[in-house]
């Protein structure tokens, strides 16, 4: 029925069976748009969160996805500015998936702030002390580049380009991606750093703490690194789980497993600073504020294991998978490594936001459990059912794998 | 952050051995500050205690136990840690006397300053404040209320810092140098043994100038270095120790 509307020569579901599998997102997305009714209406104490815990799910939520996001950017800077050519073929995707985790994550933002109306205070009223300034700054920034990178690709749909003036802007944005490239990758370098630099200057939360380099704590540059060793494997799984659910071939073996040599070279980057940085910070800055290590855990939420899965099961292994030519070119052993890099960038934000604020600092005050609610946990998976229908879209009516023809000729 | 310092420093300084835990100071200081009762208070980290009274104890069993009742305003830190992570401004240490103040209107909720802030002296309006059975009509009239969605705190009743200086203007002395007892918070007034001092530590007429001299005198978390404006007293050893984290090797 809307066949004409697909991409140049390629085949696509039937739209009953296409639109009966978007009724499931559809749902998720309406009952995450029910709590986000409830919580603009009655305010964040429907939430879980409370004094205590005034960042919790969303937050790790938010700082997880846009980790992941960081696909976008760093695909971008190789292909456009270093030039990997091969890169051609999965930066599509890529960018879809970097505007959907931020364009998500900043919806998540306009409920956890408590008074929405007053967000463009940030640019208003900005303190140039503040990480947070510097994270409103390049989130919409860059929101907005990764907007003017995905315009050319909505343009390129079959019915879109054949108006001529849609079509030579699209190719015009094209020319010109590289700048925006550049301007991109410059902009999530400094909010990827500035949400690590967010926990890092808490002098007052020894889990987070760290001194630094002029005016940006170590974790700045963890964070950095921890998002483009975890990014681009995302982009792969994702478009993995694309190719599963369509029975379709996508993108050629050799480009995911490209992603995954470059994801796991900067994962080895990654590892070897985030073991020193854990060890200066275990040995030499816990004992100055009077404090063990082994006082930073707690229980089995925020217990030793979640440390240890993060560096070893989740940080070493894939690192070391990643980058063995010969398990990186075995599928099922890239998606594993791939996973298990991706849970591990998720563990890091969680315990930078959740742990640090749990551990008691004074002597006599307790450990606190958070449990997220319901609330939490609708808005959020809206944000997933979000980017399953933009993604679905995409798909079906946009050319967003410019090798599908060829891999699926019979 | 550099810190900044002031003529006068408004200190608070509470005797831990004279407190009885009574709760007077939470109560005025809810009746002062116009802090709408919670509708289902159970949730105690949803309420909005800008004065908490903890209870800490020596760690033994009956019959040796002892307690000890440490009321916890906000610190007003030489050092806060909640002023330079707030985006908008929001929150600032630059009047003289050194208070952390909170501009409500300029709040957007963040919330990273109670991230940011270890005392938990942070609290955020979750709902609607609802003021029942025209409990309205009592409202305090020098301080104004907070709409859900922002951040607020102790601020040493700063209301009544203004109404001092209005005071020492109209008698004709510098509102700048009020004398001992002319600004006093709510919560001092309220505690009926005594447990609470206020003052400028910086004036020698001021009691609590000499009281934090006092060698039982210490303040919570000085090594993590936020420089308090609120010191206790206590003559007992396990009180003065749950002051601050200690390595096992490194006692007072
Ligand atoms: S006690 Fe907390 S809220 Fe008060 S000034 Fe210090 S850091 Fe800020
Ligand atoms: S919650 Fe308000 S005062 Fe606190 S950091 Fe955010 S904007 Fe500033």
């Amino acid at each position: 029925m809307d066949s004409n509307l697909f991409p140049e020569g390629v085949k696509r579901c039937g739209l009953p069976k296409f639109l009966l599998w978007m009724v499931f997102p559809t749902i998720i997305l309406l009952w995450g748009a029910y709590a986000a009714a409830k919580i603009f209406y009655y305010g964040i104490g429907v939430t879980g969160l409370d004094n205590y815990f005034g960042f919790g799910l969303w937050i790790t939520f938010d700082l997880a996805v846009i980790a992941l996001g960081a696909g976008a950017f760093f695909t971008g800077f190789l292909k456009y500015i270093l030039k990997i050519d091969q890169l051609k073929n999965i930066i599509n995707l890529a960018v879809i998936l970097g505007f959907l985790c931020y364009s998500g994550a900043m919806l998540i933002l306009t409920m956890d702030i408590g008074q929405p109306i007053r967000a463009w205070f940030g640019y208003w009223h900005p303190n140039v002390h503040s990480m947070l300034t510097e994270v409103i700054f390049c989130i919409t920034c860059y929101c907005t580049v990764l907007i003017i990178e995905f315009i050319p690709i909505i343009l390129e749909q079959k019915q879109l380009n054949k108006i001529p003036f849609l079509h030579h802007f699209a190719h015009h944005l094209h020319v010109n991606m590289a700048l925006f490239a550049g301007i991109g990758t410059f902009l999530s370098t400094f909010h990827q750093g500035s949400l690590g630099g967010m926990y890092g200057v808490m002098f007052g939360r020894p889990y987070a703490f760290r001194e630094g380099f002029f005016i940006w704590p170590w974790t700045f540059f963890l964070f950095v690194l921890s998002a483009v060793g975890s990014g681009p494997v995302f982009t792969v799984l994702v478009c993995t789980l694309i190719e599963k659910m369509t029975g379709k071939k996508l993108v050629e073996y050799k480009v995911k497993a490209l992603m995954g040599k470059i994801a796991g070279t900067m994962l080895c980057v990654y590892m070897f600073f985030k073991i020193i940085d854990t060890w200066a910070w275990a040995v030499g800055y816990l004992p100055t504020v009077g404090m063990t290590f082994d006082q930073m855990f707690y229980g089995n939420v925020y217990g030793q294991w979640l440390l240890w899965t993060e560096l070893v099961l989740c940080g070493i292994v894939p690192a070391v998978m990643l980058i063995t030519p010969s398990i990186r070119n075995n599928p099922s052993l890239l998606y594993t490594a791939a996973i298990l890099d991706c849970i591990g960038v998720s563990i890091n934000r969680y315990v930078f936001t959740v742990q640090t604020i749990a551990i008691p600092v004074m002597p006599f005050d307790n450990w606190e459990i958070y449990v997220p609610n319901w609330a939490e946990w609708a808005t959020s998976l809206m944000i997933c059912a979000y980017g399953a229908l933009v993604l679905s879209l995409c798909y079906r009516y946009l050319p967003v794998f410019p090798q599908e023809v060829k891999l699926n000729k019979k | 952050m550099q810190q900044m310092e002031f003529d006068t420093k408004w200190t608070m300084v509470v005797d831990v051995d004279k407190c009885t835990g009574c709760g007077a100071c939470m109560v005025s200081c809810q009746a002062e500050n116009n802090i709408a009762p919670m509708e289902e208070g159970s949730n105690k980290l949803k309420t909005l205690t800008w004065m908490l009274v903890y209870e800490l104890n020596n760690g033994k069993e009956f019959p040796n136990r002892e307690v000890a009742y440490l009321p916890r305003p906000c610190m007003q830190c030489g050092h806060p840690a909640c002023v330079p992570v707030c985006p908008v401004v929001a929150t600032t240490k630059d009047e003289e006397g050194g208070i952390v103040s909170q501009i409500y209107p300029r709040c957007i909720g963040c919330r990273y300053c109670m991230a940011a802030c270890p005392y938990h002296a942070r609290y955020f309006g979750w709902l609607d404040p609802v003021w029942p059975g025209g409990m309205d009509k009592a409202l305090s009239p020098s301080t104004s209320t907070r709409p859900r969605g922002v951040v607020e705190k102790c601020n040493f009743c700063h209301t009544r810092l203004m109404d001092a200086r209005a005071r020492a203007r109209s008698e004709g002395l510098d509102p700048n140098k009020l004398p001992d007892g002319w600004y006093q918070p709510a919560c001092l007034e309220a505690c009926p043994t005594g447990a609470i001092s206020f003052g400028d530590v910086k004036n020698p007429e001021h009691k609590v100038h000499e009281l934090v001299k006092n060698p039982n005198a210490f303040r919570i978390l000085e090594s993590i270095g936020m420089d308090p404006q609120v010191y206790y007293i206590s003559r007992r050893d396990w009180v003065r120790e749950q002051s601050d984290n200690h390595v096992a090797e490194d006692k007072h």
